[in-house]
């Protein structure tokens, strides 16, 4: 070692922490070398598609399979029938109940799996899908969840509704559970004696998660072995090993499930679809590999929707803008099966977290699912468990109320903030905040866009416009919210049974490289990299000889996968303390090699060094090489550390957000002229990944607030099936987006790091969703409901008489 | 369906022979009969990109085009942009940018970047937000990828002022 390389050229050599380390995933990316399930060819490969129902309430009279076997190439029809020899025509969904693989008797809403046609390829898969025979006695569908619960029609025949369901009792052949959390009676009591009481109703529609890449999946059964190798977009694919033992009886020592690399997730690939298991016994019945990849129009009208709530809220506050209560009840569409990705002990996820960023005292919370003739799912579309839901109601509230009190909604949310030194912070709903600088991250962001000058100038548009001057109006959205990600402590988060810990295994290899491995499974946010920071730092050895290997459950620990922010939050906890126990016995090889005690050295970025005595040191690539190479008493060789992390608490990020937008009131159109995004996810381990994850995650927001919506018809036919009518923002509708940070670390996380992925998503809607209802307000616009596309500002601008 | 057709074809300079059903798209020729599996399948209704190739010059969603109307064509798919000891520089600026996340949208991103800027090779960011707006991304929101295209330009055009 040269004595001019510094101490701050060898922590840059490193890569580590903090750096804007450019991906390494993107070499193949960029080159077209990406393995995703699709791109997955075994030899005898056959192909897998589904027939599906045409209608969304139906009883099956008959399925004739004649027409379609006797199609050159297709090898088997599947029908439930063929499924329910090995039980597997139902499988468990996630939130305790059941679902159809295959429709046993009767269908339950449109899209619904039918039958699935095995055939050499997809095009004789496709033309066989057209000749199976099946018929059909319509039954009454049922689409407002409102409806189902008055309603004579049974839609699942197979509950007895004197039964209790997964959540307790259920009160009426269509509803499935009520949760209630909170105080209701001393709720009701302080909205009784407020001073001021704001009400609204809003609906959250039913979205879709829509990754770019569908779902799909690839299975292999080997049947001299007995090993089943299952390859698939999953983005918890060991929770798919041990619920695919479960359903097949096949140990799971004898199931491999790998996700290769995978096409977006945001949610849609969490869940166990029909498609997965029948790909399974396919391949267990003809003995060859089967592949099933949905198509777009599959997967918007099949696999998992996002939100479908109802919300009717109520908050107190006195007349001068204290809150003092909130009441929100929600009636939850969950489609046909109760399919939704939440921990057991939360069947509407963390819904109650629609507290806020405030400090309100009393609060209550009831939800009540329902069941409808729409797909099954209620998954967590770029967000953590429902919390998208919560603080767009929250958001939308606290601007409800602004106008009740005709109060400015900045400085509404500034007197009702949770103070900093209010954290740890139990929320009346249960949680406990573990961090948090609210006021600074606000006054930050309201002084970036200089909030003064955007509300004078929006006072003016409103003059120019009552004098003919312009026919567009200005919004300016606002939003703050807390973010609960990283589950969770096992104690309370579990899904079916498992606990949600995280895990990661490291192997420092001998010349000073390594390869560690993890339960999560990265789908675009640059996990090879990122962990590979964390280690450098922990470790001393640089990110760019760390590999990181997700997504094989051969080789890698077990964990419980990506979703709602977790990766970072749990399993990036787990590779810091793995991290951690490599470089505790580093120590003492260093202190062997350097013939001191154990105590007499200590780490310095990438060596262990004398204390006192800084020319004196082993770095961490000598260190390695004599774990293996050189015996030392008392020392088992090698140099490996495994950590399983379970998080004593959550995570709460947070963020502050600004958006300004022009609206057209004769045509409906919007345009964002400027949207200010400040995050804080604690600790920050790469700034150029953040950055492009909120960039990502405000693009959603803005798709969900601003025309994405997966809408039926009475009949329930799904109308919004493809590209063409379901909204995907182009780069011509996306603005550019300023982003600017503070930094509030975790205090209970190993490096103190919140996650973040998810969080310009949940800021982002109601963000997008207040700037449209605020460019009313001067009109007398309370709330209105989003998608806010073009159509449905017209009409609101028509119904306050803008068109007269 | 034996109605089989003589279909002949270039991709990325490698010319291919075969009989295939006048139906066959041609993105299941690419990724199935030709193992050339960089561009991806995410609609199947020309609507997002994913499957973009260059077919005679011009920027062609595969998904929507059948092998019978590809019959002599020309084609190039992002295998044929570049190659590990000579990338484009397309390919190493959206590294450099962080113009991708999961990387599905990439191949036709970039397959349609490296058309566009031939056909306008100095685009004002408008232009490149209009000329790119045929191919969805759901992980970047864009901005990086616009100015991943941009810095591109500007590095194309410098490289050929300095060689003239």
């Amino acid at each position: 070692m040269k004595d001019d390389i510094t101490r701050e050229d060898r922590v840059d050599a490193l890569g580590g922490m903090g750096c804007k380390r450019k991906r390494v995933e993107d070499a193949r990316f960029t080159q077209g070398k990406g393995n995703y399930v699709d791109d997955i060819k075994l030899p005898g490969m056959l192909f897998g598609d589904f027939v599906r129902s045409p209608y969304a309430h139906a009883r099956i009279t008959s399925i004739n399979k004649e027409a379609a076997l006797a199609i050159d190439g297709v090898v088997a029809v599947l029908t439930a029938e063929d499924l329910a020899p090995l039980g597997l025509h139902w499988m468990p969904t996630l939130a305790g109940d059941k679902q159809m693989v295959l429709a046993d008797g009767k269908v339950l809403f449109q899209g619904q799996e039918v039958a699935f046609i095995v055939a050499k390829d997809r095009y004789v898969a496709a033309d066989a899908v057209e000749m199976l025979d099946v018929q059909y006695e319509e039954l009454p569908v049922i689409t407002d969840p409102y409806e189902a619960l008055q309603s004579d029609v049974v839609l699942r025949e197979d509950l007895d509704t004197n039964v209790p369901g997964a959540h307790g009792p259920r009160k009426h052949h269509n509803h499935i559970f009520t949760w209630e959390v909170g105080d209701e009676p001393a709720t009701n009591q302080v909205m009784d004696d407020a001073e001021v009481v704001a009400e609204e109703s809003m609906y959250y529609h039913r979205t879709h998660p829509c990754p770019l890449e569908t779902c799909g999946s690839v299975a292999s059964m080997d049947k001299i072995n007995g090993k089943l190798t299952l390859w698939g977009t999953f983005q918890a694919p060991h929770v798919v090993r041990t619920v695919a033992s479960m359903l097949s009886g096949i140990e799971e020592h004898n199931i491999r499930v790998v996700s290769p690399d995978i096409g977006g997730g945001f949610g849609n690939k969490v869940g166990v679809y029909p498609g997965y298991i029948c790909s399974i016994v396919a391949s267990i019945v003809t003995g060859k590999p089967v592949k099933w990849v949905e198509d777009r129009m599959e997967n918007l009208m099949s696999t998992a929707f996002a939100r479908d709530y109802w919300m009717k809220g109520k908050i107190s506050a006195t007349k001068d803008g204290k809150i003092t209560g909130l009441h929100c009840h929600v009636t939850a569409d969950h489609g046909a099966f109760d399919a939704c990705a939440d921990p057991t002990k939360f069947p509407a996820g963390f819904m109650n977290i629609c507290t806020g960023s405030y400090d309100i005292p009393v609060a209550y919370l009831g939800v009540d699912g329902v069941y409808t003739n729409k797909a099954p799912g209620g998954v967590s579309y770029r967000c953590s468990f429902r919390v998208t839901e919560a603080v767009y109601f929250i958001e939308r509230m606290i601007e409800v109320l602004a106008i009740k009190l005709n109060m400015d909604s900045a400085e509404l949310r500034r007197i009702n903030f949770i103070r900093k030194d209010q954290f740890p912070y139990k929320a009346a709903l249960g949680w406990e905040y573990d961090s948090g600088d609210y006021h600074t991250a606000w006054d930050k962001a309201l002084k970036a866009v200089d909030y003064d000058g955007l509300r004078a100038e929006q006072a003016q548009r409103v003059e120019d416009f009552k004098a003919g001057k312009t026919r567009k109006l200005m919004g300016v959205g606002l939003s703050f919210f807390t973010e609960i990600v990283g589950a969770g402590p096992v104690k309370n988060c579990d899904i079916l049974g498992m606990g949600m810990f995280d895990s990661c295994e490291i192997r420092i290899h001998p010349t000073g490289s390594a390869i560690a491995r993890l339960g999560t499974i990265s789908q675009g946010q640059g996990h090879a990299t990122t962990f590979a920071q964390i280690l450098a730092t922990e470790i001393g050895l640089p990110a760019d000889s760390i590999t990181i290997e997700e997504g094989d459950t051969d080789t890698a620990p077990y964990g419980l996968g990506t979703y709602g922010s977790r990766s970072t939050p749990v399993a990036g906890a787990a590779t810091a303390l793995a991290g951690r126990k490599i470089r505790a016995k580093a120590q003492m090889i260093a202190a062997y090699l350097l013939e001191v005690h154990d105590s007499d050295v200590e780490f310095d970025v990438d060596r262990f060094t004398v204390k006192g005595a800084p020319e004196k040191f082993k770095t961490m690539k000598e260190i390695a090489y004599a774990a293996y190479n050189q015996a030392i008493p008392g020392l088992e060789p090698g140099l490996e550390a495994v950590s399983y992390y379970d998080p004593p608490n959550m995570t709460y990020p947070f963020g502050a957000y600004v958006c300004v937008m022009d609206v057209d009131v004769d045509t409906g159109v919007t345009d964002i002229r400027r949207f200010y995004a400040l995050d804080d996810c604690g600790t920050r381990i790469n700034p150029m990944i953040i950055d492009g994850q909120i960039h990502g995650g405000l693009t959603e927001a803005l798709a969900v607030a601003l025309g994405q919506e997966i809408a039926y018809d009475k009949q329930g036919n799904v109308k919004t099936g493809t590209l063409m009518d379901f909204f995907l923002p182009t780069a011509w509708e996306v603005p550019n987006y300023e982003t600017d940070f503070t930094v509030t670390p975790s205090p209970h996380h190993p490096i103190g790091a919140k996650g973040v992925g998810e969080s310009p998503h949940v800021g982002g809607v109601p963000c997008f969703s207040n700037a449209v209802n605020d460019a009313f307000r001067a009109f007398g616009l309370t709330h209105t409901n989003m998608p806010h596309d073009h159509w449905r500002i017209w009409k609101t601008a028509n119904a306050l008489g803008l068109h007269d | 369906m034996s109605n089989k057709m003589h279909i002949k074809l270039t991709v990325n300079g490698e010319a291919h022979e075969f009989l295939a059903e006048p139906r066959e798209l041609l993105i299941h020729t690419l990724r199935e009969r030709l193992d050339i599996t960089g561009p991806h399948i995410g609609c199947e209704t020309t609507h997002c990109g994913a499957c973009t190739v260059t077919m005679n010059g011009k920027s062609v969603k595969s998904c929507t085009v059948f092998v019978a109307q590809a019959n002599g064509a020309d084609l190039t798919t992002i295998e044929g942009i570049g190659d590990p000891d000579n990338l484009h520089a397309l390919q190493t600026s959206f590294k450099e940018h962080h113009g991708l996340q999961c990387g599905f949208c990439t191949p036709g991103m970039i397959t349609r970047a490296a058309k566009f800027l031939e056909e306008n090779p100095n685009p004002t960011e408008e232009d490149v937000r209009f000329g790119m707006a045929g191919n969805l991304c759901r992980c970047t929101g864009y901005q990086n990828i616009v100015k991943a295209i941009l810095a591109t330009a500007d590095e194309l055009n410098a490289a050929k002022e300095a060689a003239e």
